[in-house]
């Protein structure tokens, strides 16, 4: 019902709506108030141009034009919708036939349907208009029957995608027959696309009605519906034009209305509204009362990545959503930073922020943002460009899909060093297979000129790490490097990178859901809450760490030396969403120590002699033992 | 008695074989863990244990007879990877619990079981008229939980529960399945990829690589002293073995 | 750590299951299933009409004695697999019958229309391709994520308006509008060049609309890819961003509608050609269905058919070379 409003929101969805229901009325009160003025003969008046008393003109027996295009109305949209049924009727039973037939059936359905509609759709009429002959019944019996295969094919892939989900297993599992699963769980779950794509084919069937009468195949004399006044007024398209335009805007109008109304449901069920995300205040919201850190430790010059107070904002519906809410760290020469966090988090963004590439939609705004001491905040520029692709790296979460599919590996990790260093063609694929090498690849001169798909998933992730190094990086940013690749193989990625780090002096940055993959292979750890940085400590102090949500992290998963008779932490809750966050601490709702203070007033992440970093009110104070899980459940629900 | 016997089980996709001569017990009212690389098999297992895969060759028995995979009555159940997917969107979650109940029980006796279930898996029985939409992670693998266990199950198969869930999360479902498994004394075949998770819940361990199970046996003794190389190779990849946390 | 486990599983060098063997050997299979089934449906075209489809095509009044001999001439009295023989044997040998009304040979009536509807539809393609790649490419990039809002609505709205109105209605309102109003060009048959200009731009004007609309949504799409991320992370220029990662994939995924639409084409000249009276395949078999003469209309079937999956394959082909991995996902 929602989805239906919004539809008549848009312009374009509401003249739609309006339309479809103007023709479905027309349909009806048409052929009951108009047939006698519509059949008047005017021997007198024969293929009359538009006049006063015949607006659209007359044909050869003296009719006119303009009644009669509105009482064909409901003739027209009759035998559409007729088709429309047929074609929905017998698609359905195509396309769910696979599903309920089992493997070996269903397949040879699906061939059929698969050589079906390869054909053109007026062939396919033209072929069933020979077999159920000239006339209105053999016209829709044509059309229905052409347009079954792809309603069927469109049926069988919604099936398909149904039939793929866990829940449809899930029920087969507890014993549902075949029969019920597509009543009860296939069918609601497609009901939508396809009678959105019903209502587009009636828009298409009604086109191809005329198209057919038009061709003088469908309705016959005396009956008339549009195709056939447009067959009758093209012969006299020299004497009386508006004979054959008249029926052709109503065939269009009609047409538009059923296909746009179809085309707007369907925008309003799968993309949501268009143009309602307004545009952001052009002055960021009050966040400058955010940590004021003055820190000591980073102004060494060996500091690689300096991040003063970062904000990452978006347009949302409801106002700006701010996933990062203000985030300080330095990145020194050599050293490995782990940043980890619930999803939702803000480090991905943290991570496309310091290398600029948050999309254009968003707004990234910083006090300080300096790489190797240039100002990433200054505008796009060619020094710049080159700058980031020399000595900046990323490494992002899906070896599977930030390749391109459709070019070489070896021309992929060529390609910046042809725009940055200037190397040829040649050259630069001679140091893609070299650094291919260097990332432990095996017969990097054979890969080089290998498809992505051809790739193992870690064999990826390592081509990419050798893509980073194609410059001469002072910083990897790795967001989640490892989360898709199995224990064995993420070990050896870890490996990878520690080595690289060592030998060259380079600093990493690791994102990663995981503390315990983190706390081995860093330094130092940030814990990301709700876009703020909530604790930052060594991470040989990880068992020691102060911030509640940190000490929750750690104890939530089970590692390899877990008290077996215990059981496991539990953060009640959910985490906070970046477009209405709470006042006062943002983990205020989860957290065992919460009292008034914290509610109201937000904590600032102050660092200790040791340059160990809480923001937290009671940090370090003892935690409430055995939380009865009763009582988190309860604390989840609200 | 309720013991899960796999007898040289081959199920083969085309060319690939995928499950490839498995002969694996999960003893009666224990959990096995079965852990190894993605693509080494393990699921594939699992779904032919309730007949949604085709078993190629040998049986899978329980308690010595073969598993029914047709009709309502199914004694095994099994509770998949992502809560996303395996919850019917269109369905309140009563009446996804309700669907699995065997049937032969009036509508208030029915509703009556469903209340039952939802506060077994610790969820407000006030919430059956919810919608999947509206529930968490952990609450959707909660519900799955339920559903699994109306169709009074003997043996659960849970392939990778936790996986698709956040960690602040996947602790509260595995406490689940350890106190649901001590209380009802359920056989669980507990498929994992994450060898903690597994020490932590399962009484046995098998390990798959291949298609094939290289190792099998008490958990203390395969993670302690394995024997199989393979199973070496996937303990030394454990993150996070160098250092001991604090607990809260 | 091993690096021998890390390895992926070696590329099969089976030679018979070369990827690029089993793909061309499954794609000329179906082809050959597909026309098999066309050429029994047409077969199967005239045995399904109800009543004596000789004595529908000669008239109530043709005597008996006549619909009888031509009958046997026919060979519809023989058993209906002696006949289904017949007929393959027959258009192996490329003889399609004769025409009961003008009594001239069937596959000479082809040879003489199959020209002037086949440059029709390859021309109007080629028109539309030329349009709808820049279009769609241009308002991809104009309207990707947190873009163009206005432009892609209108955009959007025009296309689809101008692609759902059907061809023929385009071509009445051109004759109208060049023809009789302003009498600039020719609305009738195909003698001069310039008598191809009105058919074509009423063929190409809706597919290239509908394609352009796609290319733009692919575009889009694209454009989110992670290995966008991946290439503008290596800071290359707009240009080969677009031009060199994007475009590429996003046409992959356009080229299977492409031939969709170019096979339609090829169907959609019937009702165009209609109206221009083009002496093209089109406008004989609606007159043929008309007159009943049902062996003209099974060989055109036929002859559309084949066009139409000939370029089907044809496009499968091509993707094939442009992205490897459709040959694999095409199981
Ligand atoms: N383009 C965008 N428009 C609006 N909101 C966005 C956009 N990109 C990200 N967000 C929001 O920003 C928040 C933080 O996202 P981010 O990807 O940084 O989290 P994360 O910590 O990396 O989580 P995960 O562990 O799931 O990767 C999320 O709530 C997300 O919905
Ligand atoms: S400030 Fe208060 S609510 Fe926030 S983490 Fe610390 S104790 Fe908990
Ligand atoms: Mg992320």
């Amino acid at each position: 019902m929602r989805q239906l409003k919004s539809v008549l929101r848009t312009p374009l969805g509401l003249t739609a709506t309006l339309l479809t229901i103007g023709v479905l009325v027309l349909a009806v009160i048409a052929p009951i108030l108009w047939t006698d003025d519509a059949d008047a003969i005017d021997t007198s008046n024969i293929l009359a141009p538009p006049s006063a008393e015949h607006w659209a003109g007359t044909d050869n027996l003296g009719r006119d034009i303009f009644y009669r295009t509105l009482v064909a109305t409901r003739l027209s949209v009759e035998l559409a919708l007729a088709a429309t049924a047929i074609a929905v009727v017998v698609g359905l039973l195509l396309g769910t036939a696979a599903f309920l037939l089992g493997r070996r059936g269903g397949r040879l359905v699906n061939a059929g349907i698969n050589i079906a509609v390869a054909f053109p759709g007026i062939l396919l009429a033209l072929f069933f208009a020979v077999i159920f002959g000239v006339g209105a019944t053999g016209a829709v019996l044509a059309i229905g029957m052409a347009g079954a295969p792809a309603f069927g094919r469109l049926t069988q892939t919604l099936v398909a995608g149904i039939a793929a989900r866990d829940f449809v297993a899930a029920a087969q599992v507890a014993g549902v027959g075949r029969l019920r699963i597509l009543l009860r769980h296939v069918l609601p779950n497609i009901g939508e696309p396809l009678a959105v794509n019903a209502t587009i084919s009636a828009g298409g069937a009604l086109l191809a009605f005329a198209g057919l009468s038009f061709l003088g195949l469908g309705v016959q004399q005396p009956t008339y519906d549009w195709g056939r006044l447009l067959f009758d007024g093209i012969s006299s398209i020299y004497v009386n034009p508006w004979a054959a335009l008249v029926p052709g805007f109503a065939v269009i109008i009609a047409g538009l209305a059923f296909n746009l109304f179809g085309e707007s449901v369907a925008k309003a069920l799968g993309v949501g509204v268009v143009g309602g995300i307004p545009k952001l205040p052009s002055v960021a919201a009050h966040l400058d009362d955010v940590e004021p850190v003055e820190d000591t430790r980073h102004s060494t010059d060996d500091v690689v990545l300096d991040v003063r107070n970062l904000r990452v904002t978006f347009p949302g519906v409801r106002g700006p959503i701010r996933p990062v809410r203000g985030i300080s760290f330095a990145v020194r020469r050599g050293e490995a930073i782990g940043v980890v966090g619930e999803s939702g988090s803000g480090k991905s963004l943290t991570a496309l922020a310091i290398s600029r590439l948050v999309d254009d939609s968003g707004r990234v705004e910083a006090d300080r943002l300096e790489l190797l001491g240039d100002d990433l905040r200054a505008a796009d520029s060619k020094a710049q460009r080159q700058m980031l692709g020399t000595s900046l790296a990323m490494v992002f979460q899906d070896p599977m899909t930030s390749f391109n599919p459709t070019q070489r590996m070896g021309r992929q990790l060529a390609e910046s060093s042809r725009h940055h260093q200037g190397l040829s063609k040649k050259d630069a694929l001679e140091r893609a297979v070299d650094r291919l090498r260097s990332v432990r690849i095996t017969e990097p001169e054979k890969r080089a000129h290998q498809y992505p798909h051809e790739f193992s998933g870690g064999m990826r992730q390592r081509a990419m790490i050798g893509m980073g190094l194609m410059g001469t990086p002072a910083l990897i940013v790795a967001d989640e490097p490892t989360t898709a690749l199995d224990v064995t193989v993420q070990q050896q990625v870890l490996d990878l990178l520690a080595s690289i780090r060592e030998a060259d002096d380079v600093a990493l940055i690791l994102i990663s859901h995981d503390v315990t993959v983190v706390g081995e292979v860093c330094d130092r750890v940030l814990v990301m809450y709700a876009g703020r940085i909530v604790e930052d400590l060594r991470a040989a102090d990880l068992a020691a760490a102060q911030h509640p949500y940190t000490r929750a992290l750690m104890a939530a998963v089970p590692d390899m030396h877990t008290d077996l008779d215990q059981p496991l932490a539990v953060i009640p809750g959910r985490p906070v969403d970046p477009s209405d966050v709470p006042e006062g601490c943002a983990y205020a709702a989860r957290c065992p120590l919460a009292s008034a203070r914290c509610r109201t007033e937000d904590p600032a992440l102050v660092a200790d002699a040791a340059g160990h970093r809480v923001a937290c009110w009671h940090a370090g104070e003892p935690l409430p033992l055995e939380i009865e899980d009763r009582e988190l459940e309860e604390a989840e629900a609200s | 008695m309720s013991e899960l016997r796999f007898d040289n089980v081959t199920v083969r996709y085309g060319s690939t074989t995928a499950v490839d001569d498995v002969s694996l017990t999960v003893p009666s009212g224990q959990v096995l863990g079965l852990v190894g690389e993605s693509g080494s098999g393990k699921s594939t297992l699992a779904r032919a244990a309730v007949g949604l895969a085709p078993v190629d060759s040998g049986t899978i028995l329980l308690d010595g007879k073969p598993v029914p995979t047709r009709g309502r009555r199914r004694p095994l159940q099994m509770v998949f990877q992502d809560p996303y997917s395996s919850l019917d969107p269109r369905m309140s979650i009563g009446e996804s619990v309700a669907e699995a109940i065997p049937p032969g029980l009036s509508r208030a006796e029915r509703r009556t079981e469903v209340e039952r279930l939802l506060e077994l898996v610790h969820l407000d029985p006030d919430r059956l008229a919810m919608r999947p939409a509206a529930l968490s992670g952990g609450q959707r693998q909660r519900v799955a939980l339920a559903r699994a266990l109306a169709g009074k199950p003997e043996v659960i198969v849970a392939d990778e529960i936790t996986s698709a869930l956040d960690v602040s999360i996947q602790g509260a479902v595995l406490n689940l399945v350890r106190e649901l498994q001590r209380e009802l004394g359920l056989t669980i075949l507990f498929i994992s990829h994450n060898l903690a998770v597994v020490r932590y819940v399962a009484s046995h361990v098998a390990v798959m690589h291949h298609g094939r199970i290289v190792e099998q046996g008490p958990t203390g003794h395969v993670l302690s002293d394995p024997d199989h190389d393979y199973t070496r190779t996937l303990l030394a990849a454990v993150p996070g073995q160098s250092q001991s946390k604090g607990s809260l | 750590m091993s690096l021998a486990s890390s390895v992926a599983p070696a590329p099969r060098v089976r030679v018979t299951s070369h990827p690029w063997v089993r793909f061309g050997v499954r794609r000329l299979g179906r082809l050959l299933v597909s026309l098999w089934v066309l050429i029994t449906a047409s077969f199967l075209m005239i045995h399904l009409i109800p009543g004596d489809p000789v004595r529908a095509a000669l008239g109530p009044t043709a005597p008996a004695t006549l619909v009888a001999a031509k009958r046997e001439e026919m060979g519809l009295d023989d058993p209906i697999l002696v006949q289904y023989w017949h007929y393959l044997q027959n258009l192996f040998t490329g003889d399609l019958g004769t025409s009961m009304i003008s009594q001239l040979p069937v596959s000479d009536i082809v040879a003489q229309r199959l020209p002037a509807t086949l440059s029709l539809a390859l021309l109007a393609f080629i028109c539309a391709v030329v349009v709808a790649v820049p279009l769609g490419v241009t308002m991809g990039v104009l309207t990707r994520r947190g873009h163009g809002r206005r432009t892609e609505l209108g955009f959007t709205t025009t296309s689809v308006i101008i692609g759902i109105i059907p061809d023929f209605l385009i071509a009445v309102g051109l004759v109208y509008v060049f023809g009789v109003s302003l009498g600039w060009l020719p609305v009738a048959g195909n003698d001069t060049p310039s008598s191809y200009i009105l058919p074509v731009f009423a063929l190409m004007i809706g597919p290239a609309a509908i394609l352009s609309r796609i290319i733009r949504v692919e575009m889009v799409a694209v454009l989110e890819a992670d290995f966008i991320r991946t290439a503008r992370a290596k800071r290359i220029p707009a240009r080969s961003l677009y031009l060199g990662h994007a475009l590429p994939n996003a046409l992959t995924a356009s080229l299977t509608l492409g031939g969709l639409i170019l096979g339609s084409m090829v169907a959609a000249t019937v009702l165009v050609e209609n109206v221009f009276a083009w002496p093209g395949l089109g406008s004989t078999i609606v007159s043929s269905i008309l007159n009943k003469d049902y062996q003209v209309v099974q060989a055109i079937v036929i002859v559309y058919g084949a066009t139409v999956l000939i370029v089907n394959t044809l496009v499968d082909v091509a993707l094939a070379l442009l992205d490897p991995r459709s040959m694999i996902r095409e199981d």
